[in-house]
């Protein structure tokens, strides 16, 4: 068959593949349609609520909110990509010499050393500290010569 | 497994500026860590006692030749050096007078000096290595640290919108820059750029290898603010505090532009190219920054197109260098590099005296009467703007001179006639600067004046010291350069594009 022929020569073994996926857009799309086709369509403010069956929503849900989570999530791909170093590390470290080995253990100890400071350093300022609203502390602005120190740390929210 | 590992030469004494600043800055955070409750006088003597010990012993490193270490990761020169000491010594002043500023601005985040340390090694990274791949560590290095200082003033979000336009921007010209870095990865298989210099001058351009430097050249102009990649600067510079524009304006561009003159340098085969781009460039940012700077009503908006000219006075003198190789030398650009540091983070310094109680407008008529409330400052402002116009016996003035020389003998007078023009298109809106601080009527006078500290004073006094004391010792100074090896490979042939315009027409 001709057709079949161009079709295997463009397509090659993955035409089976291509047949697969059109029968399946076709009858995914065919029971979407006919559903929306068929179905009955009786709209209640019960049915168009948020959740239809779940809690009741309360409030606008298009308001200001805090993102503390992306400070977690930061700190979690810093994390990750140290662990994606060591791997990399490692894999050459099990073969190299002693030499090589004693160099860049040294080399990665220094780099480990920094990042182990550098998670200190999140812990001690509650990075991680869900509830906490970092601000100055009043004690920064001691010797000051104006006014008492009044810190409108999140005044604005 | 057997792995053919090499151990590379480790060379601590090239690298010893660098790891003095990054460890000063890890000092700094821990001092901080470890007493959170206390004021930040202890991290600023900390820090800047750190920048003492690295400026010193890059002084100590300036007579040595130059070699390469860390298997061609870090070069030592003299240009290098050099920079890097510009660097060292503008951080430090931008600290002298940040901690009565951000006190004032009710911001005293101890964070900023291990930052703007941190910066300032990424900085010194950039000048001080051939090798691609430590150039864009080094650049990210600066410009993530600058991101996180833009947007300290938390509660303003003028600078929040500094922040994000910055990080937003910054990120696209790293692209382009690491993209760049890919392709001429692609045409000579290496990312050292001596290496690429003798790939690139044994072929013909490739369209990979032009692709690549127009791509590289794209993220080093952002850094550099050169004209038509300068729109975040007057934005940025504006809504970050005013001793972050200080730093960013001085730091970040002689880092940019010292990573670009070694760039050029191993492109120069290919300055067919390039040599007619950045000639317009470099017409257009010195006009651009100049025209836009006379309409503008903010001081630090002033000075941020300022600066964007200024990137253009020294794209002159580096394209003079690299269009007369052997004939002029890059002493003279350098030399400014010096004086704009000093002065910009000067003017920047007495600026930041119209905080007060966290509160703070940067407008001109804000600055007005800063003659009568801190006479010192507004004195030294009207030395560093004189500079920053040109006017003799600054620094400011024999940068521009010599630059203008350049351009001369290296055969681009249209360049040098801008230059000139330009300057002089300048003095207007730096003379309306000059005017809003001598406003002494009571009526007129800013109500808002932060109290000048003496280390603000003592910033001043340094930052004068630079701009009269390198206008005076100009002579001995530029001969103390010895910038002549980071030119061009003598040979090269650049040519003035308008004699090619003209060369063409006539075929």
């Amino acid at each position: 068959m001709l057709g079949r022929g161009i079709f295997q020569a463009v397509f090659g073994e993955f035409l089976p593949i291509l047949l697969l996926m059109l029968v399946a857009a076709v009858v995914a799309g065919a029971m979407v349609t006919l559903s929306w086709v068929l179905g009955p369509k009786k709209d209640t403010p019960y049915k168009s609520s948020t959740y239809e069956c779940g809690v009741t929503p309360v409030g606008n849900a298009i308001e200001r909110f805090p993102i503390k989570f992306y400070l977690v999530a930061i700190l979690f791909v810093l994390f990750d990509i140290e662990v994606v170093f060591l791997w990399s590390w490692i894999t050459v470290f099990k073969g190299a010499t002693i030499q090589y080995q004693v160099f860049s253990g040294v080399a990665v100890g220094i780099y480990l050393v920094l990042w182990i400071i550098g998670d200190a350093y999140v812990i001690k300022v509650g990075a991680l500290e869900w509830d906490e609203e970092p601000q100055v502390a009043p004690e920064k602005l001691l010797p000051t010569p104006v006014e008492a120190p009044t810190i409108a740390a999140g005044s604005h929210s | 497994m057997n792995v053919n590992a090499l151990i590379p030469t480790v060379d601590w004494r090239a690298l010893a500026p660098f790891t003095i600043v990054v460890c000063t800055g890890i000092v700094a955070l821990i001092i901080e860590m470890l007493r959170p409750r206390r004021n930040n006088n202890l991290v600023v003597g900390v820090s800047l006692f750190g920048l003492l010990v690295a400026g010193w012993s890059l002084f100590g490193m300036l007579g040595g030749p130059s070699d390469e270490s860390f298997a061609g990761m870090i070069l030592n020169d003299r240009f290098g050096q050099i920079l890097q000491l510009v660097m060292v010594g503008s951080c430090a002043v931008c600290f002298l007078f940040s901690e009565p500023y951000l006190r004032e601005k009710r911001i005293p985040f101890a964070e900023f000096y291990p930052l703007a340390l941190w910066s300032t090694a990424g900085g010194m990274l950039m000048v001080s290595s051939k090798h691609l791949l430590m150039v864009f560590l080094g650049l990210e290095l600066l410009s993530i640290s600058l991101y996180c200082l833009a947007g300290m003033s938390r509660y303003e979000s003028k600078s929040e919108e500094s922040a994000l336009k910055y990080f937003l921007l910054g990120s696209f010209a790293s692209a382009f820059l690491l993209m760049g870095i890919a392709f001429i990865y692609g045409e000579t298989a290496s990312l050292h750029l001596g290496r690429i210099s003798e790939v690139l001058g044994a072929a013909s351009a490739s369209p990979l290898s032009t692709i690549g430097a127009a791509m590289v050249l794209v993220g080093l102009g952002f850094k550099l603010a050169l004209v038509p990649f300068h729109q975040w600067t007057p934005d940025v510079y504006q809504g970050a505090p005013t001793n972050v524009t200080a730093f960013m304006a001085a730091v970040s561009k002689v880092a940019a532009l010292g990573a670009l003159v070694r760039f050029l340098w191993a492109i120069g085969t290919l300055d067919t190219v390039w040599f007619p781009l950045m000639w317009w460039v470099a017409v257009a940012t010195m006009t651009v920054g100049n025209l836009a700077a006379l309409v503008q009503n903010d001081v630090k908006r002033t000075l941020g197109y300022s600066s964007i000219a200024h990137a253009g006075y020294l794209l002159v003198g580096v394209l003079a260098a690299f269009s007369a190789p052997g004939r002029v030398s890059l002493d003279a650009t350098a030399f400014y590099l010096i004086s704009y540091a000093a002065m910009t983070i000067g003017a920047f310094a007495v600026i930041s005296l119209t905080a007060s109680g966290q509160h703070e407008g940067t407008r001109f008529y804000d600055v007005r009467g800063l003659w009568k409330r801190a006479p010192w400052a507004a004195g030294c402002l009207v030395v560093f703007l004189c500079s920053l116009i040109g006017i003799p016996i600054t620094s400011g003035f024999f940068g521009k001179l010599l630059i203008f020389q350049a351009a001369f003998d290296a055969g681009l007078p249209a360049l040098a006639v801008l230059l000139a023009v330009n300057s002089a298109i300048s003095t207007y809106y730096y003379l309306g600067i000059i005017q809003a601080a001598f406003v002494t009527e009571e009526g007129a006078v800013a109500p808002r004046f932060g109290k000048p500290s003496a280390s603000l004073n003592l910033a001043c006094a340094v930052c004068l010291a630079g701009v009269l004391g390198a206008g005076l010792f100009a002579g001995p100074l530029i001969r103390g350069m010895g910038t002549a090896e980071v030119g061009p490979p003598v040979g090269v042939p650049v040519q003035d594009p308008l004699t090619i315009h003209t060369k063409n027409t006539s075929d």
